[in-house]
C-alpha cells in the first residue's frame, strides 16, 4: 500500500507536472487584479509549510512507525533557531532555513536516542509531555536575551532580490515552494532507496529487521533526527512568513493539527503530506462557518467548538477512511480501474 | 527547616491529586495495555455533570454516586462504541483516538459551562486540621479515599475472580478467551471503573483547584509521570508515583531549578523513567516472547 | 474602493469639522446599507475563556441592527474568527479579514502576542486597528504606528497605581509578588518596578510565577510567605487569585494584599476563595464590578442586565469580559457615529483620536474616555477599592497615570 504509487509508471510525469502547476499560480497575480491575492499567496505559502510540517512527521510514523505528540516542539525549534539566526546574527533567510534544520535535526536525533527504547504508548506520552513543556520552556528568562522571552521575537520580512519582478508574497511563495520541492523530493529518494526500505522494514516488523542485520537503532535516531529537521524547516519559513515567533504559537494543539493532517491526508503517503497541509489550513478557516451551519441546521443553542469538530473528524476518520483521504482517493481509483478492466 | 516541610507537605497533598489520577491511568492500563490521553477531560467532564446536579438540587451525595454511575457507564459506552472496532487497529490510530476524545470533552466542556471557575463543595469540613494552615481537611480527604480506592482495587485485582479475569485479557487475550473469559468485555469493564475512578478524582480535586475546563490539563502531565514512575502496571507503584512527583516538583521547584522549569522537569521525570527503569519503582518488568 | 457621491444629505448625523457638504465617502467594506467589521479572537485552546468578549460584540451588533437598523442606517456586518490565540492564526485571519473580505477596521482583536504579530502590518496595510483588547502599554505610539490604539487601562499603568500607593502608605514593606509567566505578568511587572521607584530591588524580597497549566499555586504561596514578606503583590489571573486568596488566609499569612483588576471579580473569584478571606484586599477598578451588590439598582446595570438577558443569554454573566467588552463597543458605535458619512479609514482613525470625556455605562462614575492625537490611552484612569463585607469599595481619587 505505502509503496505502490513510488512505482507506478509515469508517476514522475504527474509529480512534475503538479509542482508546475503550483510554481505557475503565484504568475496569476500579474494578471489578476483582484485585492485578495495577496492574501491567497500567503495561505499557499501556510499550506506548503504545514506540507513539510506534515512531511517530517510523516517520516517518521507513516515510514518508520514510530509516534511523536510534539513535533509542535521542533516546529518551535526550527522558527527560533531561524528568528534568532536572522536577528542576531544576521544571518541572511537562505541559510538561516538549512542550518534551523540542522540544528532540528541534532534536536531530533538527541530525542530519537531516549525514544529507542519506547514503544507504542510510552513514545506517544513521551512525546505529548515534550510538546506541553516546550512553551514554558520557551520563556524561561536565561534565553530571554535571544528568545524575547514572553513577547517572542520580531522579523523583518527577506525582500525579493532585485532583478526579480516580484512581490514580497509571491517571493516568499517561492521560497516554500522551493524548499517544499527540495524536500520531497528529497524524502521521495530516500524512501526509494536503502535507508527507506530500512526504515520500513523496521515499521512492519522491528524484530526481523534486526535478524537482516538492519541496525535498528541508528536508523530509528536518523529518522527521528531527519523527520525533527524537515518539521524544523517548516517552522524556520513559518517564522519568515509570519516575521514573529511567540511560545504561544506552539503549543500541543499545534502537535494535535499536524496530527490530523497526517491522518487526513493519509499515513504512508507523499500527496497525502499535501493534502493534509491544505486540510489543516483550509478546515481551521471554515470551522467558524462549519460551526455557525451547524448552529442553524441543528437549532443549537450554543456555538459547536472548533475542537469538537476536529475531534468528531479525527474519529470519523479513524472509522471510515483508515487511510486519510490519499488512501481514499487511491481505493477510488483501484476500483475504476477494476471496474474499466471489467468493460 | 519549616518551610521544607511546608513544601513537602504541600507536595504530598497536591502528589494526592496526581495519585488520585493516576489510579485511572493504571486502571485502563492493566485492563487494556493503552494510555488513555483522554483520561483527564473525561474526570473533568464527569464532575461539570456533578456540578450541574448539584446546582439544579441535587443533594451532594446523591449526585456524587450519579456520576459515579453515569461515568462508569459513559467509559463502558465508548470502550464498546469507539475502541472496540478498532482493537486491532495499530496504536497510532488509538492514539488519535484518543486525542480526539480529549479535544471533544474539553471543548464540549467549554461550550455548555464557559471557562469561568465554578465552586465545587466539598464532601469534607472545612476546618483546617493542625492549626498551621498547611494541611486542610479536604486535602486530607483526597488522601484518604485515595488510599481507600487503592485497598479496593488491590483486593479486587488480586483476590477477586473478575479481577483475574481482567489481567489476564489485558495481558494475553487469545489465551484468556481459552479460558472462558470474554475478553472485550473485561476490556469494557476496564474502561468503567477506570471512568469511575476518574470521576471521583475529578471530585475530589475540584473543591482545591476549583472547576474549569482546563482543570485537568496540567494535573494530567503529572498524573503520567507520577504512574510511570510508580510504575504503570501497579495501582499501589501509580499511587506512590503520584505522591513522589508531587514532592519532588515542590521541592524541585522551590530550590532548585525555580518554577519556571517544573514542565521541564516532568519531562525528565517522564524520559528518565521510561528509559532507567520503564517498569517504575514498583513494577514488575514483563519479558515480551517473541 | 472608495466611492465619492456628491449628494447634499443634509439629514446625516452631526459630522466633523463643521463641513455644511455632508459628502458620502466610503472606505473599503462600507456600503450605503453595510459596514464590515473584523476582529480575531481565541474562541478555541488554552485562552478561550476570553472568547466572551467576541460573542458579546456579536450579540451587541445584533441588537443595533434589529432594532436602530445599525449606525446612522447602515448595518454592521460584524466578523470575528477564532485564532485560537496562535499569532501565525492571527496574522493570516487578519490578512483573510483585510485583503479578501475587505473590512474596514479591525476591533478589539485580543492578545498581547496576537496583535503584535499583526501590528506592523495593519500600519503597512494603513487598516484602523482599534482598541485592542489588551493590557499591554505598547499600543499607545501615534508617532510610530498611526493606526494602532489601545483602550483599557494597561497592566504597566495599573500596576505603577499599585506602586505608588504603596510607596505613599507602606513605605517599608517587605514585598512579594505572584504572578502569571506571561506578558501579562510581565507587563504588569514591569510597570510595578517602575512605580516603585530606584529602590524596588530593596522592597521585592520574593518573585514567583506560575504557568496556567499549574494545578495549584500552594507551593509559590508557601515560598511567598516563607520570604518574610509583609506585603502581596498578586498579579493573577480569576483561577489562580481565588487559589492564592484561599490559601493565603490558610495557612495564616496576613500581608497587606493588593490584586490586579483582571482577579477581581466578586462573583468569578472573592465568592469561590471565600469572602471572609478577601477582606482588605485592594485592587484598582475602571468598570463596574457587575456581581457587586452596591452596583444593583445603578441604570446602567440594569440596561447591561437586560442587554445580557435578552439577546446574550448563554453567557456567564459573573465573567469580568461581559463588562469591558460591553464598554469597548460602545466606544466602536461611539468612533462610528461620529464618523457620519465620511467613512473612510482616516476618519476612523481621525474621530477616534478625538473623543472628548465620552461617557460609558458600567465605567466607574468620573471616568471618561479620552483621545488626542497625541494620546493612544482611551482610558487611563483608574481607582482604587478595597474588599470591605462583599463588596468593593472605592476609596481615594480618579487615578491618572500618565501614559506608559
Amino acid at each position: 500500500m505505502a509503496r505502490s504509487w513510488a512505482t507506478k509508471p509515469h508517476i514522475g510525469l504527474w509529480a512534475i507536472g503538479f509542482w508546475v502547476v503550483l510554481a505557475a499560480l503565484p504568475l496569476i497575480g500579474f494578471v489578476s487584479d483582484s485585492p485578495s491575492f495577496d492574501y491567497y499567496l500567503f495561505m499557499g505559502q501556510s499550506m506548503l509549510i504545514y506540507a513539510i510540517a506534515v512531511l517530517g512527521l510523516n517520516l517518521l510514523i507513516g515510514f518508520n512507525g514510530q509516534i511523536s505528540l510534539g513535533h509542535s516542539a521542533f516546529f518551535a525549534v526550527g522558527a527560533y533557531a531561524a528568528a534568532i539566526l536572522m536577528v542576531h546574527a544576521s544571518v541572511p533567510y537562505w541559510l538561516a532555513i538549512p542550518l534551523a534544520g540542522i540544528v532540528c535535526f541534532g534536536a531530533g536525533f538527541l530525542f530519537g536516542f531516549p525514544a529507542l527504547k519506547l514503544e507504542g504508548h510510552y513514545l506517544a506520552l513521551a512525546t505529548f509531555t515534550l510538546a506541553i513543556a516546550v512553551p514554558q520552556l520557551l520563556k524561561h528568562k536565561s534565553i530571554a536575551g535571544w528568545t524575547g522571552g514572553v513577547g517572542g521575537v520580531l522579523l523583518d520580512k527577506p525582500d525579493p532580490p532585485s532583478f526579480l519582478p516580484l512581490s514580497v508574497d509571491q517571493f516568499l511563495y517561492y521560497v516554500c515552494l522551493i524548499v517544499a520541492m527540495a524536500l520531497f523530493w528529497i524524502v521521495f529518494n530516500l524512501l526509494r532507496g536503502r535507508s527507506g526500505r530500512a526504515m520500513m522494514a523496521i515499521r512492519d516488523h522491528a524484530m526481523a529487521a534486526g535478524t537482516m542485520g538492519i541496525d535498528t537503532a541508528l536508523y530509528k535516531t536518523m529518522t527521528f533526527g531527519v523527520s525533527a529537521a524537515i518539521t524544523g524547516m517548516a517552522g524556520a519559513l513559518s517564522a519568515i512568513t509570519v516575521a514573529y515567533v511567540a511560545p504561544d504559537s506552539f503549543t500541543l494543539q499545534l502537535s494535535i493539527s499536524f496530527l490530523v493532517g497526517l491522518v487526513v491526508g493519509g499515513i504512508a503517503s507523499l500527496p497525502g503530506c499535501l493534502i493534509g497541509g491544505a486540510f489543516i489550513v483550509l478546515v481551521q478557516n471554515s470551522s467558524q462557518s462549519i460551526s455557525d451551519w451547524m448552529k442553524d441546521a441543528f437549532s443549537l443553542r450554543y456555538d459547536v467548538p472548533a475542537w469538537a469538530i476536529y475531534g468528531t473528524l479525527l474519529l470519523l476518520l479513524m472509522f471510515f477512511l483508515p487511510n486519510g483521504l490519499a488512501g481514499g482517493i487511491a481505493a477510488i481509483r483501484g476500483l475504476l480501474s477494476r471496474v474499466t478492466q471489467k468493460t | 527547616m519549616e518551610f521544607f516541610i511546608q513544601q513537602i507537605v504541600a507536595g504530598l497533598t497536591n502528589g494526592a491529586i496526581y495519585a488520585c489520577v493516576a489510579l485511572g491511568l493504571v486502571m485502563i492500563y492493566v485492563s487494556t495495555d493503552h494510555i488513555n490521553f483522554a483520561q483527564g477531560e473525561m474526570a473533568m467532564f464527569a464532575t461539570f455533570l456533578a456540578w450541574a446536579m448539584i446546582d439544579a438540587g441535587v443533594p451532594y451525595w446523591v449526585a456524587f454516586g450519579l456520576t459515579i454511575m453515569v461515568a462508569f457507564f459513559g467509559g463502558l459506552f465508548i470502550q464498546r462504541v469507539i475502541l472496540k472496532p478498532l482493537e486491532n487497529a495499530p496504536v497510532l490510530a488509538l492514539v488519535v483516538c484518543f486525542i480526539a476524545l480529549l479535544s471533544i470533552f474539553n471543548a464540549i466542556a467549554g461550550m455548555i459551562w464557559s471557562f469561568t471557575i465554578k465552586q465545587f463543595p466539598s464532601p469534607f469540613p472545612s476546618r483546617d486540621l493542625f492549626g498551621n494552615g498547611l494541611v486542610s481537611a479536604q486535602q486530607l480527604g483526597v488522601v484518604a479515599v485515595t488510599l481507600v480506592m487503592l485497598g479496593l482495587l488491590t483486593v479486587f485485582f488480586r483476590y477477586t475472580t473478575l479481577g483475574l479475569a481482567m489481567r489476564a485479557a489485558a495481558q494475553n487475550a487469545s489465551s484468556a478467551r481459552l479460558m472462558g473469559v470474554r475478553v472485550s468485555w473485561m476490556l469494557a469493564l476496564g474502561w468503567g471503573l477506570a471512568s469511575g475512578i476518574g470521576a471521583i478524582a475529578g471530585m475530589l480535586v475540584a473543591p482545591i483547584v476549583f472547576l474549569d475546563p482546563n482543570m485537568m490539563a496540567g494535573i494530567l502531565v503529572y498524573g503520567f509521570a507520577g504512574a510511570l514512575v510508580g510504575g504503570i502496571a501497579n495501582p499501589l507503584g501509580a499511587v506512590a508515583g503520584g505522591f513522589i512527583v508531587g514532592v519532588l516538583e515542590n521541592i524541585v521547584g522551590s530550590y532548585v531549578i525555580g518554577n519556571e522549569l517544573k514542565l521541564s522537569f516532568a519531562l525528565v521525570m517522564v524520559i528518565g523513567v521510561l528509559l532507567l527503569k520503564p517498569a517504575g519503582l514498583f513494577g514488575r518488568v514483563i519479558v515480551r516472547r517473541v | 474602493m472608495i466611492r465619492r457621491r456628491t449628494a447634499l444629505l443634509s439629514a446625516a448625523a452631526a459630522t466633523f469639522a463643521g463641513s455644511a457638504r455632508a459628502e458620502k465617502k466610503y472606505g473599503p467594506g462600507v456600503t450605503d446599507t453595510e459596514i464590515k467589521i473584523g476582529q480575531t479572537m481565541p474562541y478555541s485552546g488554552n485562552a478561550s475563556a476570553y472568547g466572551v468578549a467576541g460573542r458579546l460584540h456579536a450579540a451587541y451588533f445584533r441588537m443595533l441592527n434589529e432594532t436602530q437598523g445599525g449606525i446612522n442606517g447602515r448595518k454592521i456586518n460584524f466578523i470575528s474568527l477564532d485564532d485560537g490565540y496562535s499569532p501565525p492564526k492571527t496574522m493570516e485571519l487578519t490578512r483573510q479579514l483585510v485583503e479578501r473580505d475587505q473590512v474596514l477596521l479591525m476591533f478589539y482583536p485580543l492578545g498581547t502576542q496576537t496583535n503584535t504579530a499583526i501590528h506592523k502590518y495593519m500600519n503597512q496595510k494603513k487598516v484602523p486597528h482599534l482598541f485592542l483588547a489588551t493590557g499591554a502599554s505598547k499600543w499607545g505610539d501615534p508617532k510610530n504606528f498611526p493606526w494602532t490604539m489601545g483602550w483599557q487601562p494597561d497592566y504597566h499603568t495599573e500596576c505603577k497605581i499599585f506602586a505608588k500607593h504603596i510607596v505613599a502608605n507602606h513605605k517599608d514593606a517587605k514585598i512579594a509578588i505572584l504572578r502569571q509567566n506571561d506578558d501579562m505578568g510581565n507587563d504588569y511587572l514591569s510597570g510595578f518596578k517602575e512605580g516603585l521607584g530606584a529602590g524596588w530591588e530593596k522592597m521585592i524580597v520574593a518573585d514567583a510565577t506560575y504557568e496556567v497549566t499549574d494545578p495549584t499555586v500552594d507551593s509559590q504561596i508557601l515560598q511567598l510567605k516563607n520570604s518574610g514578606a509583609t506585603l502581596f503583590m498578586n498579579i493573577t489571573t480569576p483561577k489562580f487569585s481565588a487559589q492564592s486568596i484561599k490559601k493565603v488566609a490558610e495557612i495564616g499569612w496576613k500581608p497587606v494584599h493588593y490584586l490586579v483588576s483582571v482577579g477581581a471579580s466578586v462573583g468569578a473569584v472573592m465568592r469561590p476563595a471565600g469572602i471572609e478571606n478577601a477582606q482588605g484586599i485592594i485592587t484598582a477598578q475602571f468598570a463596574k464590578d457587575v456581581t457587586d451588590p452596591r452596583w444593583a439598582n445603578a441604570p446602567d446595570y440594569l440596561e447591561w442586565k437586560a442587554f445580557m438577558d435578552k439577546w446574550n443569554p448563554t453567557a456567564n454573566q459573573l465573567e469580568g469580559s461581559n463588562v469591558s467588552s460591553y464598554i469597548s463597543v460602545h466606544g466602536l458605535v461611539h468612533v462610528l457615529k461620529a464618523c457620519g458619512d465620511d467613512l473612510t479609514r482616516e476618519n476612523i482613525m481621525r474621530q477616534a483620536a478625538n473623543i472628548k470625556d465620552l461617557e460609558i455605562p458600567l465605567l466607574l462614575p468620573g471616568i471618561k474616555v479620552n483621545t488626542s492625537p497625541t494620546n493612544f490611552y482611551p482610558i487611563r484612569a483608574e481607582q482604587l477599592a478595597r474588599f470591605e463585607g462583599d463588596h468593593w469599595t472605592l476609596f481615594g481619587d480618579l487615578i491618572s497615570a500618565d501614559a506608559g
